[in-house]
């Protein structure tokens, strides 16, 4: 659709502009204002320049150290979680039933993980995997096989990451569905009498089709694995040890708890600023799948 | 054509998988800690409503339902209010700097809440909202604001122009067209944006618990600090799990049929 130009829009943004203004960059300059800062306690700052972020940057002091291990850390379960969620997503997607009350049921199965609470998925998860009153870990232990999430870092590790397969899978799953919807039975019909396979058909109608909501599933499923905090921290605590300390919990733990004002702020900056940068592209690559899609073949 | 070999089997062990969990933690709460300590058991042998009882006649745990509703309620109401006009204006007219706005009330969305923890506190504790929900249901604007501006840009987006130009023709006012045919006409993507500020709202913890401390104290948060103090109440705090997934699975039933459209941010 072609829009006018009307500066006069401005007036219409105005409040949402105001309110996330002061929800985000009045927050953040206080942020800003901190990470350049240290302090004796009091209320007394000193100036302390860029020493924070070089310590931060610094892989060899304690602040660094425990940075790039929880983004490592975060980075991989990212990647993970992303390897499990986007396929298992998409074959739910093609299994949905086609009409009737069965698509309404299954809808509202799929969204229900998703309206519950974070830390209520915690607890599911916790007393769920309890070796003792748990169904999972009782299960699983009564099977031979020795799983513990608190005190094994293994079992901690696949406990995390199955309860995020079990929290979000159905966001990427609905996406999903929603995509497969739009597609014009007509589709489907030329490729039958052209004896198209099921693969086939998957991979020059569906999957072309799916591009867009998969990019936003994507960016969505990557953005919250990469801030997630909640569910980890009521499952394990972080734990054992650090093996499950994500960015997020490791910042809170160094602001809230330790209250290391011109840590966390550093941190939090240089986290906000992957955050950005991981977003911005994604975004490009979005507005530019939008704009090809809609440019006619062979234009320029 | 549109479906796959095997697809019942596979639909129905996912939707297992996701019903399992939640089946042990409706069965827990009806059982006594005993039951649940002592024996392995599929279903409650000694059913009891004595968790459910306790938690709605205890003050301390049912206020903090009733706090997580008031910030719950007003975000919403404030999200979609702001977002509303904003939304028209994405979707009708370009100005300047109106996609860079766009990139940075969507990056919004995706801040981590972590980041904002500490300043929301400092933030709110001058200006003396600390531990009200009116602070909570601000904070939440964050991330609620922009995602109501995307999902609603799409429904507006859907509604033709032609409508407008008709409206103003008509001798309406903008104020007027606003209120008397714009907003009728995305009545559904109004209430699909509400159902995700609510649930967005619903769902977080970590600024909710950092941003209040006794008056406002959300049910997430009680539910945390009440275990630890009575040393693991297993079937009290399932019954309090049970009560958060139920306002979330009401809502749900009203928005089925566009879950999938808001979750795109209204663009499938």
């Amino acid at each position: 659709m072609d829009k006018t130009v009307n500066q006069k829009a401005w007036f219409l943004v105005l409040p949402v502009f105001l309110i996330v203004a002061f929800s985000a960059v009045l927050p953040l300059m206080t942020v800003v204002n901190y990470s350049v800062q240290d302090t004796f306690g009091n209320n007394q700052f000193f100036w302390n320049g860029v020493g924070w972020f070089k310590e931060l940057l610094d892989p060899s002091s304690d602040l660094g150290s425990r940075f790039f291990a929880s983004l490592l850390r975060n980075l991989a379960f990212s990647a993970i979680i992303l390897t499990i969620q986007v396929p298992l997503g998409i074959l739910v997607a093609l299994s949905m039933p086609r009409e009737g009350w069965r698509v309404a049921a299954c809808l509202v199965i799929l969204a229900l993980p998703l309206l519950i609470p974070w830390n209520v998925v915690g607890t599911i998860w916790q007393i769920f995997g309890r070796p003792d009153i748990g169904l999972l870990g009782y299960t699983l232990n009564h099977m031979g096989i020795d799983y513990n999430y608190v005190s094994n870092e293994f079992d901690a590790w696949a406990t995390v990451i199955v309860m995020d397969v079990w929290h979000w899978t159905s966001l990427v799953a609905l996406l999903c569905y929603a995509g497969l919807k739009s597609i014009p039975d007509a589709y489907y019909q030329a490729a039958q009498i052209d004896g198209a396979s099921r693969w086939a058909v998957f991979r020059a109608i569906q999957l072309p089709k799916l591009n867009r909501v998969l990019l936003i599933g994507v960016l969505l499923r990557f953005m919250d694995s990469f801030m997630i905090y909640t569910e980890p921290f009521v499952v394990t605590g972080g734990g054992p040890g650090n093996s499950t300390t994500f960015v997020s919990i490791e910042l809170v733990k160094i602001a809230l708890g330790q209250f290391d004002l011109g840590k966390a702020a550093a941190l939090s900056l240089v986290y906000n600023l992957i955050v950005l940068i991981v977003c911005w592209v994604f975004y490009t690559v979005m507005t530019n799948a939008g704009v090809d899609h809609t440019k006619p073949e062979g234009a320029v | 054509m549109h479906t796959i070999p095997g697809r019942r089997i596979i639909l129905t062990l996912f939707l297992i998988f996701l019903l399992l969990p939640i089946y042990w933690l409706v069965n827990m709460s009806f059982k006594t800690n005993n039951e649940i300590v002592s024996t392995m058991t599929l279903w409650p042998h000694q059913p009891t409503l004595a968790n459910y009882i306790r938690i709605f006649t205890d003050e301390s745990w049912y206020s903090g339902y009733i706090n997580s509703l008031k910030y719950v309620i007003i975000n919403t109401i404030l999200s979609i209010s702001f977002a509303l006009p904003a939304a028209y204006a994405f979707s009708r007219y370009r100005f300047l700097g109106d996609k860079h706005l766009f990139f940075w009330l969507l990056s919004n969305r995706m801040a981590p809440p972590a980041v904002f923890a500490l300043p929301f506190f400092n933030l709110y504790s001058a200006i003396g909202l600390f531990d009200t929900p009116w602070a909570v249901a601000l904070a939440h604007c964050l991330f609620n604001v922009p995602l109501a501006v995307w999902i609603l840009e799409g429904f507006v987006s859907g509604v033709p122009r032609e409508i407008d130009e008709t409206a103003f023709l008509d001798g309406y006012s903008f104020p007027k067209f606003f209120v008397k045919i714009l907003v009728p006409l995305i009545a559904s993507g109004i209430g699909v944006a509400a159902f995700f500020c609510f649930m967005f709202s619903w769902v977080e913890l970590l600024l909710a618990r950092t941003l209040t401390s006794v008056n406002a104290k959300p049910i997430s948060a009680v539910m945390t600090r009440t275990v630890s103090a009575s040393g693991m109440d297993w079937g009290l705090l399932a019954a309090a799990g049970v009560l958060t997934i139920i306002p979330g699975a009401l809502v749900i039933w009203f928005v089925r049929n566009y879950i999938a459209r808001g979750f795109a941010l209204g663009r499938v």
